[in-house]
């Protein structure tokens, strides 16, 4: 895709602006203790994304990906932390999150997670031009700060998020280092995750029935010996 | 189409035997029926295998392709002298087993009989298409079918908790083999590109030195686990005794056999660059088996036990022929090879007639008695005098007595190894006399296992199990014919080394010399060593006669009637006779280390001796320790605890990435 000359003056610095609140954001959840803080926070990082796809479609002008942003900020900033929100209603976890790890740990082994990141992406931007350099690297290293979000959590619904979040980096990737996908992996990434969160959602409930508690600690009891 | 007649023959008597079995399946509602037709109809069969082999030997090689369920593997069939000379060995074996069947499975019930039908004869069809078989896919196929056939066979009386677990034992072992069997061909297949192809273009393999003896060493490995080879034996001395009584006969007769006509096809014609190890290899596999074997013989309780153990014995000395006849043609010495092949092929027929009639014989002892525990058997003679005389025949052609036909092949198998100082290499031929004097201890302790056998069971006064009957017509005309095949095996071995002449043809390019008639039989020269059965029949009968008429002529008056076997002490208990461990006792003090022996109380506060297996506390106990202690450790990993999943999944995500950066 070729940007028009005068996208270059504004529309990539914003991009790139927008890629670093991505990052805040992560590092937001990954600090995050309340569950409903996390779900807004999740919902944030959504209309970033949809702002970054919209910036891209300006950019370029490719008329699918306005499309694309307006799906993904439907679906991604308003309807999943809706039902997220309800579903807390419902379900009545309490607010607080129980981390494995103390925050600032967490927050440390994130940076590292961060540098890794960079150095892995190094290669990537280098071969992808001015254009969008950082970008891979920013993307990457929210996936794994996502990652790292679900395994120092024990609430199940932190995981929800956190395969969400992974999600986003996902396709921020694929949108700012690309300049848009394909429409179709696009909807296919997006239904793969809508199916995801649907399972999860009956994961809960018969984890609750079961259970009575969030807790994921409680599944080790049904391990075999 | 004259040409190809014993192929098309052979697949119209498996296919035969397949459609025997489905109908037998479906006229289970009728189990009288059923059996009845059934079971003679596959005896037609069986002859009608034999005839195709019978005609195999002398045709020219044949094959047929069929279109398999993948474009590059078709089935492909073939029949050459060495699969013609197997088909009359399972033939006929299966030709008086089935008669047998017809009267033994007279009280199975019905459901139970159809299946029976099913399995037994997709046992046969299985084996008949391991010898077809002319590609690896095919061979394979068949070798799967007979494998798992057999398996259901064994665990026919699935309620009795051993009996299930000597299934599972022989099933565990055979899927082990024939994993190494398919591996063997993976590297043989691999190496001459030829998967699909016939197995005459594995021949052209070319092979390393190094992949060559791996591809032997699977195969040998995965062979040998079905042949009952020594470390690998465990399922046999448990699965014979669990199946009934034809179909041990079936196994341990034919099945074995299936075994070394892999060891024969893949390692004797497909691999010809042979390592001069292999023999040696083979040579003492088969000698530790074959002693090894024997000595459990001698010390077993149970009629079955017994055999199986034999079993082992008998295909350990296939095996040290096998191997000499590596060792010689790897010094090309095919002349003294041929003989060597000659002694297996011959023993492994002769195994599977005495065997047969052995094994045929104890599931009469079993319905007539309710027992084959030796320490509850005896006196059988007066009960069951026929089986009685069939069963004496078997065990002196099994003890390798002249003029019967354990004697003929084990004779040859000697010969064989006095020509060994032959060979140009001087630490071979120093060492293999050791090895004959080894096989002449096996073949005499087999001996002595055999007076027990028949002595106690036979012999002497009931022990426990009183009323017993003779057996059926069917039981009886069966054993009868495998007692005339073992005489006539014995009587007139030329005739078979005729036979076997085109099949040592096609493995080593020539067979044996022409023999200067058909009473005498000289294997290499009249000079060195030659055997007439026929006339040392005549003088044994003639000397045997003319004594016992001079002792009753001259010492035969008054006569004094005791009780037999009691050295003429009135014998008051039957309890004051020799008792099955007993017999062994000699043995159990002279190789008492390989023996680990507990005493158990039992229920009557009597003490037992239990002599359990010394390669399974040696070998699989301990293995089966690491297997446990390894997989506690890995369920260390198994917490139950989703973050240290996703950890895992975490941590193998980032080692990755960083190692493929």
């Amino acid at each position: 895709m070729t940007i028009a000359a005068q996208g270059l003056t504004w529309g990539i610095p914003l991009l790139r602006l927008l890629a670093a609140l991505l990052l805040l954001l992560a590092f937001a959840m990954l600090a995050q203790r309340r569950l409903l803080t996390l779900i807004h926070l999740l919902a944030w990082q959504g209309v970033v994304l949809a702002a970054g796809t919209a910036l891209v479609a300006l950019l370029t002008g490719q008329a699918e990906l306005w499309f694309s942003a307006t799906l993904t900020l439907a679906l991604k900033a308003i309807l999943i932390p809706m039902v997220l929100h309800r579903l807390l209603r419902r379900l009545q976890v309490r607010g607080d999150v129980e981390a494995v790890l103390n925050i600032p740990v967490t927050l440390l082994a994130g940076i590292a997670l961060v540098i890794f990141a960079f150095s892995l992406a190094a290669p990537i931007s280098a071969l992808t031009g001015t254009v969008t350099r950082g970008m891979v690297g920013i993307a990457l290293a929210a996936v794994l700060l996502a990652f790292l979000m679900m395994i120092t959590r024990h609430k199940a619904i932190s995981q929800v998020v956190g395969f969400l979040a992974i999600d986003n980096g996902l396709f921020f990737a694929a949108t700012s280092a690309t300049l848009g996908m394909p429409m179709v992996v696009e909807l296919g990434v997006a239904l793969d995750a809508l199916i995801g969160f649907v399972i999860l959602g009956i994961f809960f409930f018969q984890m609750r029935e079961t259970f009575d508690s969030m807790d994921l600690r409680h599944l080790e009891r049904i391990r075999e010996e | 189409m004259i040409s190809c007649l014993p192929l098309d023959l052979a697949i119209g008597a498996l296919l035969l035997w397949l459609g025997l079995g489905l109908s037998g399946f479906l006229l289970g509602g009728w189990p009288t029926l059923a059996r009845r037709l059934i079971f003679p109809l596959s005896s037609v069969v069986a002859l009608l295998l034999t005839i195709a082999g019978f005609t195999a030997l002398t045709a020219t090689p044949d094959n047929l392709l069929l279109r398999g369920p993948l474009p590059a593997l078709p089935w492909s069939f073939q029949t050459d002298p060495l699969s013609g000379y197997f088909l009359i060995l399972l033939g006929s074996l299966a030709f008086a087993v089935s008669l047998f069947s017809t009267g033994y499975f007279q009280s199975l019930p019905g459901l139970r009989l159809r299946r029976l039908l099913l399995q037994y004869h997709g046992f046969l069809l299985g084996m008949g298409l391991v010898l077809l078989a002319n590609n690896v896919f095919t061979f394979l196929v068949a070798w799967e079918i007979m494998a798992l056939t057999s398996y259901f066979l064994v665990v026919t009386e699935h309620e009795e908790a051993d009996n299930r677990r000597a299934g599972f034992l022989y099933l565990l072992i055979a899927h082990l083999g024939a994993l190494a069997i398919l591996l063997g061909f993976v590297v043989l297949a691999g190496a001459a590109m030829a998967q699909g192809g016939p197995f005459s273009a594995l021949l052209h393999a070319s092979l390393s030195p190094f992949w060559a003896s791996t591809a032997f060493l699977l195969t040998f490995f995965g062979f040998g686990a079905k042949a009952g080879l020594l470390p690998l034996h465990l399922w046999l001395p448990e699965a014979h005794p669990a199946a009934p009584a034809p179909v041990s006969a079936l196994m341990s007769g034919a099945m074995l056999q299936m075994a070394f006509y892999g060891l024969l096809r893949v390692d004797f014609l497909c691999l010809d660059a042979l390592a001069p190890w292999w023999g040696p290899l083979v040579l003492v596999a088969g000698l530790a088996t074959a002693l090894f074997g024997v000595l459990f013989a001698a010390i077993q309780t149970d009629m079955k036990r017994l055999l199986a153990y034999s079993s082992i014995e008998n295909m350990g000395l296939i095996l040290v022929a096998f191997g000499l006849a590596l060792i010689f043609r790897t010094h090309g010495l095919n002349a003294l090879a041929a003989l060597a092949l000659a002694a297996a092929l011959y023993h492994a027929l002769n195994h599977a007639f005495f065997k047969g009639l052995l094994f045929l014989g104890s599931g009469s002892v079993l319905h007539g008695t309710g027992s084959v525990a030796m320490d509850r058997l005896g006196g059988l003679i007066r009960q069951m005098p026929q089986t009685a005389f069939f069963m004496l025949l078997g065990t002196l052609a099994i003890a390798g007595l002249p003029p019967l036909n354990g004697f003929v092949s084990e004779w040859l198998l000697l010969q064989a190894f006095l020509l060994s100082p032959a060979l140009p290499q001087s630490t071979l031929s120093a060492v293999l006399p050791l090895a004959a004097s080894g096989v002449v201890l096996a073949v005499a302790l087999a001996a002595y296992a055999m007076v027990k056998f028949y002595g106690i069971t036979f012999l002497g006064q009931p022990r426990g199990a009183r009323h017993a009957h003779e057996a059926g017509r069917w039981e009886r005309a069966a054993m009868l014919l495998l007692s005339i095949a073992c005489v006539f095996l014995g009587l007139f071995p030329d005739l078979l080394l005729r036979l076997l002449y085109p099949v040592l043809e096609e493995m080593l390019g020539q067979g044996l010399t022409a023999q200067p008639g058909w009473w005498w039989l000289t294997p290499i020269s009249a000079q060195r060593a030659s055997y007439s059965p026929v006339l040392f029949f005549l003088g044994m009968a003639a000397t045997l006669g003319l004594s016992f008429f001079m002792i009753w002529r001259f010492f035969g008056r008054p006569l004094r009637q005791v009780a037999i076997w009691a050295c003429g002490f009135p014998v008051r208990t039957p309890a004051m006779q020799d008792s099955p461990l007993g017999f062994a006792q000699p043995l159990l003090r002279i190789f008492a280390p390989l023996y680990p022996t507990e005493r158990v109380e039992d229920a009557d506060s009597r003490w037992r001796l239990r002599v359990g297996d010394p390669v399974y506390r040696g070998l699989y106990q301990p293995l089966n320790r690491i297997a446990f202690w390894l997989s506690a450790q890995v369920l260390r990993l198994q917490r139950g605890r989703i973050t240290l999943y996703l950890l895992y999944s975490f941590l193998t995500l980032l080692i990755l990435l960083a190692i493929w950066r």
